[in-house]
């Protein structure tokens, strides 16, 4: 009954590890919680003071956030007949008639084009010259790295407008193909980092036994080495897409019309037509799904530890 | 199978030289020994065999094709890995059946052979777990699986008891003797275990800051070793040396140390500075009529021998006897060497002096 373990915390240490790990769990999500609920508010409980917890939900926001709107005459209203269908119910309620849809479908799908495109290449790229770093006699091999590395040692926003001339210059402005190339190239130096550390991780003994049984080098690398980096991979790929799928700045520099991304896209929501605040968080809310899908489709990779044993060391 | 030839093999890594100019030949079905101590260039030797490493000169022969600049796949070799190297993300039939799709076998052929060497290595029933979760000899085997299901010219293998427990080594050392025996296969073997290379090898080459010191049998190097780093290197414990200044003639069949006559095996190479008479710890004979006397300066019970350190005029000398005889620290003894047995070194470089007792190794080796 007395035996007690040195490795096993006691039941009062569980506990205050528990509440400390609950505490802190609720002060990161409050803010987020918050949003998601402001989406399903009307504008009036949005602002109201003070603030309210408890409220009649409504898709409001998410119509509003889809749609643009145009405030009717009575004699356009009677024209227009009984609303049709929940979403007209909405907006009559304001005296308002759909005019057409919004433009968030379209910067969204800039975002998931951009955001899911440059991790992609940063990436391939990335694993490839990881790859070569470690397994090849590259001359300069250090300073290389850490060259590459220096390119993160600035804020990116601090060579916009160099970067906003080159676009310039290059027909690059507001173009899908220029923001990935921006995002893939600033992501870059995270991933050849990352991966090389996982990379070096792997026994090379692997490749030479593949190289011994017949495979060519390339299938060494693809068929051995790859499947062992997938974690590394996975979370390097999370961490790219987190970056680019959250950058504001220099997508708020760089692009307006074609290619312009989310983020610079949800704010410009408040200047039309009051500040609809409920928009603004359903927009935040979509928003926030791809990468919270992406993380938790990639979840397992992170948590698998494949090479666990495989090698004495 | 084939016979393997290397010829003034040489690696150089940068400024660094592993091996420096080999040369040997390992005979059709031969189980070879590669041994040295840590970093002698042994496992180099062997990277290059085996194409891992591209040799900065010389020439490597397998069944009579030159190999040296060409790529490990190339080869038509396995090799065994010290750690293993089992691929992580298969299981073991997968493991085992790898080198086979890369050469493109059908499907179902692929499956006999598999079934073949695991049967014959007795791991039939792990064929579906993965690797994670084998034992240390398990894995052994499932990597020995991996190399001889392609059934290639040669093993090359690096240690590959290293890494088991000293129960398990011995137990293995057994297997692999057995599994070569029954396949005849070529087989080069690197280790640094003297004990291991004399007890599973045909033949041994000894290795020292990457040149060859001697080659030929276990019982040859070790009855007549050619140089004293090979003496000191194998048997344990190592070989006496009782060194001296002095000299030795040509045709002479004695040699004076310290006023007394040794007798020896007939010189056929003279020498004169600093010498060394080498003898064994078991041909050393206690004898209360011998000249030259030694004093006990400690004993170590092995069960059915003993090893008694003496101290003499020309250093510390272990002898092997048997367990029975009681023998007290701080007594005098006579020692008798066993004339047939001895060595004489140059002890300037090393060398052994050419005899014609070791004549017949040396012009072989």
């Amino acid at each position: 009954m007395s035996s007690y373990s040195i490795t096993e915390p006691s039941k009062r240490q569980k506990w205050a590890a528990g509440s400390f790990v609950i505490f802190y769990a609720v002060v990161t999500l409050m803010p987020l919680l918050w949003i998601i609920a402001t989406g399903f508010k009307s504008p009036s409980d949005a602002i109201a003071y003070p603030p309210k917890v408890v409220f009649q939900p409504t898709l409001e926001g998410y119509v509003n956030l889809f749609t643009t709107r145009t405030r009717a005459t009575p004699e356009m209203l009677v024209q227009a007949g009984e609303p049709k269908t929940w979403y007209d119910r909405i907006v009559r309620q304001y005296d308002m008639v759909i005019a057409g849809p919004s433009r968030y479908g379209e910067r969204f799908l800039n975002s998931v084009i951009i955001g899911f495109g440059s991790t992609f290449f940063a990436i391939v790229l990335g694993t490839a010259a990881a790859y070569a770093f470690s397994r090849f006699r590259v001359p300069l091999k250090d300073d290389l790295l850490f060259f590459i590395l220096s390119t993160r040692m600035m804020p990116p926003i601090a060579v916009a407008i160099p970067i906003f001339l080159m676009f310039r210059q290059l027909g690059l402005n507001d173009t899908h193909a220029g923001m990935i190339l921006l995002y893939t190239a600033i992501n870059l130096s995270l991933s050849v980092w990352l991966i090389h550390g996982f990379i070096n991780e792997i026994p090379i003994e692997y490749e030479e036994a593949a190289l011994i049984d017949g495979y060519t080098r390339f299938q060494a690398f693809y068929k051995v080495v790859l499947p062992q980096a997938t974690t590394g991979i996975a979370s390097t790929a999370i961490f790219c897409l987190i970056f680019a799928w959250n950058e504001y700045a220099l997508a708020a520099l760089l692009t307006s019309g074609t290619a312009q991304t989310a983020p610079p896209f949800i704010p410009t929501i408040i200047g039309t037509g009051g500040q609809d605040w409920p928009a603004v968080a359903a927009g935040a809310t979509i928003f926030l799904l791809p990468v919270m899908i992406f993380t938790i489709l990639l979840r397992k990779h992170l948590l698998r530890g494949i090479t666990f044993g495989a090698v004495r060391k | 199978m084939a016979q393997i030839k290397i010829k003034n093999l040489r690696k150089d890594f940068g400024t660094f030289n592993a091996v420096k100019s080999s040369t040997f030949t390992i005979e059709d079905g031969e189980f070879f020994m590669l041994l040295g101590p840590s970093g002698c260039g042994k496992t180099t030797t062997l990277r290059m065999m085996a194409g891992l490493e591209l040799p900065t000169s010389g020439e490597i022969y397998i069944d009579g094709e030159e190999v040296g600049q060409k790529p490990a796949s190339k080869r038509d070799i396995a090799f065994v890995f010290q750690l293993f190297a089992l691929y992580p993300h298969m299981n073991v039939g997968k493991n085992i059946s790898y080198p086979l799709l890369s050469q493109g076998m059908p499907k179902d052929q692929v499956k006999k052979r598999v079934a073949e060497v695991a049967e014959i290595l007795g791991i039939s029933d792990i064929l579906k777990r993965p690797i994670g979760g084998l034992s240390g000899g398990d894995r052994q085997r499932v990597a020995l699986g991996r190399a001889i299901v392609r059934e290639p010219k040669a093993f090359f293998m690096d240690e590959p008891l290293g890494a088991l427990d000293a129960e398990f080594r011995e137990h293995m050392s057994e297997e692999l003797r057995a599994l070569h025996n029954r396949m005849g296969a070529t087989t080069v073997y690197v280790t640094h275990d003297q004990l291991e290379a004399m007890q599973m090898g045909d033949k041994i080459v000894v290795m020292n800051h990457g040149s060859v010191e001697q080659f030929g049998k276990p019982q040859e190097i070790y009855d007549w070793p050619a140089t004293m780093f090979v003496a000191n290197f194998l048997g344990s414990p190592s070989m006496n040396f009782l060194r001296f200044e002095g000299m030795l003639g040509t045709n002479k069949s004695s040699i004076e140390m310290n006023g007394i006559d040794f007798k020896i095996p007939t010189a056929l190479e003279g020498a004169k500075g600093k010498l060394a008479i080498g003898i064994r710890p078991e041909h050393i004979k206690f004898s209360d009529k011998a000249q030259y006397r030694g004093k006990v300066l400690a004993t170590e019970y092995l069960g059915t021998t003993q090893i008694v350190t003496l101290t003499t005029p020309n250093g510390d000398v272990k002898v092997r006897t048997d367990a029975t005889g009681k023998i007290k620290t701080g007594e005098k003894i006579g020692l008798n060497f066993d004339p047939r047995t001895v060595t004489i070194f140059n002890a300037e470089n090393g060398k052994a002096l050419l005899s014609n007792a070791n004549q017949g190794v040396f012009n072989r080796g």
